[in-house]
C-alpha cells in the first residue's frame, strides 16, 4: 500500500462531493482523508483526497474520476514538490499544575491556544500529520478530551497554478 | 491519415464549419415564451428525438399535456416503466439514435433503475427523464418522492436534478450530448413537477456548459505506429472485437482491418454481427459459451488486439490464465478501460473509427517494410480447432425439440436482415451461437447487466426505431414472465413484433448450472409452462388475450410452418410457444471462475491442447 494525494478540481455544483465519496466507495478504493472548499474561481471547488492504494489501482482512480462529467482535473501532488498541511484542535486537561507543561509543549511544537479555561486548554496547531502525530503523543500523558482534525490540504511548491487553465470552457451548439 | 491537414484542407474545413453555423443560426429559435413543461417537450424536438417511450403519473403530468400536441414526438405508453426503458435501450440499438424514456416521481423513477444499470453496463446512449416533486418539497418524504438522482449515481452516465424551468433546454442538451458521445451511456434528467409548471424562454441551439468533459476521439499517432509494428509481426494474431466497434460503426472499417491484417477474428456477445459471420476469418463467440476455436485463438495467441472491449470475466475465464503468451493492444473510447482487468502494452484511447481509419495506412505502410506476416502455420492451427470442434448439439432424448434446432432454423429461415433482440440465459446464448448474423445493430440483448426479461421491450424499442425491419425477439419462458405486458402496447401501438418464446419450462440456464454442479437438485427451477405441465400460464392464449397471434410449436415437423406463418403476420405481434426439451445444455462451456484452457464442447469432453504450445 502507497498513499498518494490527489487534487481533484470539480465543478461547484451541488452533489459532486457524493459523486466522488460513492466513485471511491463503490470501485473499493481507499480514503485516508478528504477536504473541500472553494478556490481562487467560483465555479471551481478543490477536493484534495488522500488514497491509500498500489500503483496499478492509482491509475484506475484517477480515470474512474476523470470520467464524472463534474470533474474538471487531477493532479496528483508529491510530497517532495508540494505543501501538504492538516489543521488540528485539541482539548487537553491543564489544571493550574499541568498547564506549564502543556504550553511548553505548545510551544515546543509551534502550536497555538486558542482558548483557555480553569481546567482545559484548546490548542490549535497547523502540520503534516506526522507533526501533528507527535504533539498528540507529547499532550497525551496530561489528558487529551477532544480531538478534531482536517483532511490534508496540498498546494504544489513553485509559481505554477494548477487552476490556472481549468476555465477554459468547450462550447458547444446542441 | 495522421498527415497534417494542409492549408486548403484547413480552409475547407472552417468553410464546412461556417455553413453549420449558418444553418444553426437559420433554424435558431429565440426566446419562445413557454411553460418549463412545453420547454421539456421543445428541448427534445430540437434535439431531433423522435419517439419517447413512456407513462405519466403526477409529477412528470404537465409535461404530458404539450407532448400530446407535438407533431414531432411519438409518445408510446408503455404498461411498466422498465418496459419503457429497455425499448428506449432497444430503439438505440437498433438506431445508433438516443433512446428516450420518461417516467414520473417516485416508483415510476425507481423503475427504471434496471434499464438504466443495463443501458449503463452495455453503454447505451439513452435519455431518461423522470418527474420530481415540487422544489419546496423535495427532501420532505412527499408522496411518491424518491432520490432517483441519488439512486442512480453508480447506474448512470450522468445525471441532473432541475429546479429552475430556464435550465431545462440547456439541460436536455447536453444531457444528449453525454448519453451520445465519447463511451455513450443513460443520462438522467430529473425535473421539479414545480419547474414545469413555471414560465419560462425557450430558445436553442444551446451552449453547453461541460468544462470537464472532453472524450478523447482522435488516437494518439505513437500508439497507432506501435500497434501497426506489432501486428505486422506477430505470428498468432487475434483481433479480440467488442460491442465499441457496434457503438463507434466502425463495422466497415473494421472489415478492412480484419482482410489486411489476415488475423483470425472473435466477436464478443456485444459484437455479434460487427464482422460478418460469413467472413472466413470470423472465429464466432469467445467467452464462457464461445467456440473452441474463438477460445483457443486467444488463449495461445502471441498478440491480441482488442478493439472496444473490456476483457469482461465472462470472455476471460480465470484472468490470471487468460492468454498468458499474448501481447495486447487495447482500442477504446473509455480510458478507464485500458488496463482495468488485463496490463496492456499498447494503449490506444480513441473512438475506433478513426483508431482504424488512423491504423490502415500504417498497418499498409509496415507490411511494405517487413512484408505481410506468415501467418499459415497459425490459421492451420486455428483450422483444426475449427474442424475438430465445430458448433453443435445432440438431439434430446426425452424425444421433445432441440432448443438449438429451433434458434438455427430461425436464422435460417428469417435471415440476416432481420433483427433479432434476446433475454438473458440458455435462449440468449443459443441465440448467439446459432444464429449467423452477417451486419452490426442486428443482435439486440442485454450483455454486462444481464436482464431478464430484456427481449421482449428492446425488439419492441427495436421495431418502433426500425418500422421496415423484421423483429424478432428470443425468450425465454422465464424471461417472457417477466416483461410481457409490453405486448399489449405493441399491439395497440401497431408495432408487430414476433416473439420466439424458448419454452424449457424453467429458469433453464440455472437448472443447467443445478445440473452440473448442485447434484442435479432442481430448486425452485421448475415454472410449470411446457410439456405435461398445467401450462400456467399458457402463452398461446397469453398472447391472444393481448391481440397478438398465438402459434404453439411441439414437434420438430412444425418447426418452419410455425416461423413461416409468423412471418406472413404482420398486422399484428406474434407469440410463438416452442415447447422444447428441458435437459438441453449451452456448450461448449468454461465454468466459471476455471481457466479457458479447461473449456469442455461438450459435458466432460475437453480438447487436448498440443503440449509444446
Amino acid at each position: 500500500m502507497s498513499r498518494h494525494t490527489l487534487s481533484v478540481l470539480v465543478e461547484n455544483k451541488p452533489g459532486v462531493l457524493t459523486r466522488v465519496a460513492g466513485l471511491f466507495a463503490r470501485r473499493a478504493f481507499n480514503i485516508h482523508s478528504l477536504a473541500v472548499g472553494p478556490t481562487e474561481h467560483e465555479e471551481i471547488s478543490r477536493i484534495t483526497v488522500v488514497v491509500d492504494v498500489e500503483e496499478h489501482p492509482l491509475e484506475q482512480v484517477t480515470k474512474q474520476l476523470n470520467k464524472l462529467v463534474h470533474v474538471i482535473k487531477i493532479v496528483e501532488l508529491d510530497p517532495s514538490s508540494s505543501v501538504q498541511r492538516e489543521l488540528l484542535l485539541v482539548k487537553v486537561r491543564a489544571d493550574a499544575a499541568a498547564r506549564s507543561g502543556v504550553l511548553e509543549v505548545v510551544e515546543l511544537f509551534r502550536a497555538h491556544v486558542v482558548d483557555v479555561t480553569p481546567d482545559a486548554v484548546v490548542i490549535e496547531a497547523t502540520g503534516t500529520g506526522d507533526k501533528l502525530n507527535a504533539l498528540l503523543a507529547a499532550l497525551d500523558p496530561y489528558g487529551v478530551r477532544e480531538i478534531v482534525k482536517s483532511g490534508t490540504l496540498a498546494i504544489g511548491r513553485g509559481p505554477r497554478s494548477i487552476t490556472d487553465r481549468a476555465l477554459e470552457r468547450v462550447v458547444r451548439s446542441a | 491519415m495522421t498527415a497534417t491537414p494542409t492549408p486548403a484542407q484547413l480552409a475547407a474545413r472552417a468553410e464546412a464549419r461556417e455553413q453549420v453555423r449558418a444553418d444553426l443560426r437559420a433554424k435558431a429559435v429565440t426566446a419562445e415564451e413557454v411553460t418549463g413543461a412545453e420547454s421539456i417537450v421543445r428541448s427534445l424536438e430540437e434535439v431531433g428525438a423522435d419517439t419517447v417511450f413512456g407513462i405519466p403519473g403526477g409529477a412528470i403530468l404537465p409535461a404530458y399535456d404539450p407532448l400530446m400536441d407535438s407533431k414531432r414526438l411519438r409518445h408510446i405508453l408503455v404498461r411498466h416503466e422498465q418496459g419503457g426503458g429497455h425499448a428506449a435501450s432497444g430503439y438505440a440499438h437498433a438506431t445508433g439514435r438516443v433512446g428516450v424514456t420518461m417516467a414520473t416521481s417516485g416508483p415510476g423513477a425507481t423503475n427504471l433503475v434496471t434499464p438504466l444499470a443495463d443501458a449503463h453496463m452495455d453503454s447505451i446512449p439513452m435519455v431518461a427523464i423522470t418527474g420530481q416533486v415540487g422544489a419546496a418539497s423535495i427532501g420532505t418524504d412527499a408522496f411518491q418522492e424518491a432520490d432517483i438522482v441519488g439512486i442512480t449515481m453508480p447506474i448512470t452516465k450522468h445525471s441532473f436534478l432541475v429546479t429552475d424551468p430556464d435550465e431545462i433546454p440547456r439541460t436536455v442538451a447536453e444531457a444528449f450530448h453525454i448519453a451520445s458521445t465519447g463511451r455513450p451511456g443513460p443520462v438522467l434528467i430529473d425535473i421539479a413537477k414545480s419547474a414545469m409548471q413555471a414560465n419560462t424562454t425557450f430558445s436553442w441551439p444551446q451552449d453547453l456548459q461541460l468544462p470537464g468533459y472532453h472524450p478523447v476521439t482522435k488516437p494518439h499517432a505513437k500508439q497507432i505506429r506501435e500497434a501497426a509494428k506489432l501486428l505486422a509481426t506477430a505470428r498468432r494474431p487475434v483481433l479480440y472485437v467488442g460491442g465499441g466497434v457496434v457503438r463507434s460503426g466502425a463495422s466497415e472499417l473494421l472489415r478492412k482491418l480484419v482482410d489486411l491484417s489476415g488475423a483470425p477474428v472473435v466477436t464478443t456477445l456485444m459484437a455479434r454481427g460487427a464482422v460478418p459471420d460469413s467472413h472466413p476469418q470470423n472465429l464466432g463467440m469467445p467467452g464462457m459459451h464461445g467456440t473452441v476455436p474463438a477460445v483457443a485463438a486467444l488463449q495461445k495467441a502471441d498478440l491480441i488486439f482488442a478493439l472496444g472491449a473490456r476483457f469482461d470475466d465472462r470472455v476471460t475465464g480465470k484472468l490470471s490464465s487468460f492468454a498468458p503468451r499474448a501481447a495486447i493492444i487495447h482500442a477504446d473510447i473509455d480510458p478507464a478501460e485500458i488496463g482495468k482487468n488485463r496490463a496492456v502494452d499498447v494503449p490506444i484511447v480513441g473512438d475506433l473509427r478513426e483508431v482504424i481509419a488512423d491504423l490502415l495506412p500504417e498497418l499498409a505502410k509496415e507490411h511494405e517494410t517487413v512484408g505481410k506476416p506468415d501467418l499459415e502455420g497459425w490459421w492451420r492451427q486455428v483450422d483444426g480447432w475449427r474442424e475438430t470442434y465445430p458448433l453443435g448439439y445432440t438431439e434430446p432424448d426425452d424425444g421433445h425439440l432441440a432448443p438449438q434446432r429451433v434458434i438455427q432454423r430461425l436464422g435460417e429461415l428469417v435471415g440476416p436482415d432481420a433483427i433479432y433482440a434476446g433475454g438473458v440465459g440458455q435462449h440468449q446464448m443459443w441465440a448467439a451461437q446459432f444464429i449467423k448474423y452477417e451486419k452490426p445493430r442486428t443482435w439486440i440483448n442485454s450483455g454486462g447487466l444481464g436482464t431478464m426479461g430484456y427481449s421482449v421491450p428492446a425488439a419492441m424499442g427495436a421495431k418502433a426505431g426500425r418500422p421496415d425491419a423484421e423483429v424478432w425477439a428470443i425468450d425465454g419462458d422465464g424471461c417472457f414472465q417477466m416483461t410481457n405486458q409490453e405486448l399489449a402496447t405493441c399491439t395497440i401501438n401497431d408495432i408487430p413484433i414476433k416473439v420466439a418464446v424458448i419454452n424449457n419450462s424453467s429458469l433453464g440456464m440455472v437448472r443447467q448450472w443445478q445440473t452440473l454442479f448442485y447434484n442435479e437438485r432442481y430448486s425452485n427451477t421448475d415454472l410449470h409452462t411446457g410439456h405435461g405441465t398445467a401450462r400456467v400460464p399458457d402463452f398461446v392464449k397469453l398472447a391472444e388475450a393481448y391481440g397478438c397471434e398465438g402459434i404453439r410449436v411441439e414437434s420438430p415437423s412444425e418447426v418452419d410452418d410455425a416461423i413461416k406463418r409468423a412471418r406472413e403476420i404482420d398486422d399484428r405481434p406474434v407469440v410463438v410457444d416452442f415447447t422444447v426439451s428441458r435437459d438441453a445444455m449451452v456448450w461448449p462451456m468454461v465454468a466459471a471462475g476455471v481457466s479457458n484452457d479447461d473449456i469442455q464442447y461438450a459435458r466432460g469432453i475437453s480438447p487436448s491442447w498440443d503440449r509444446e504450445d
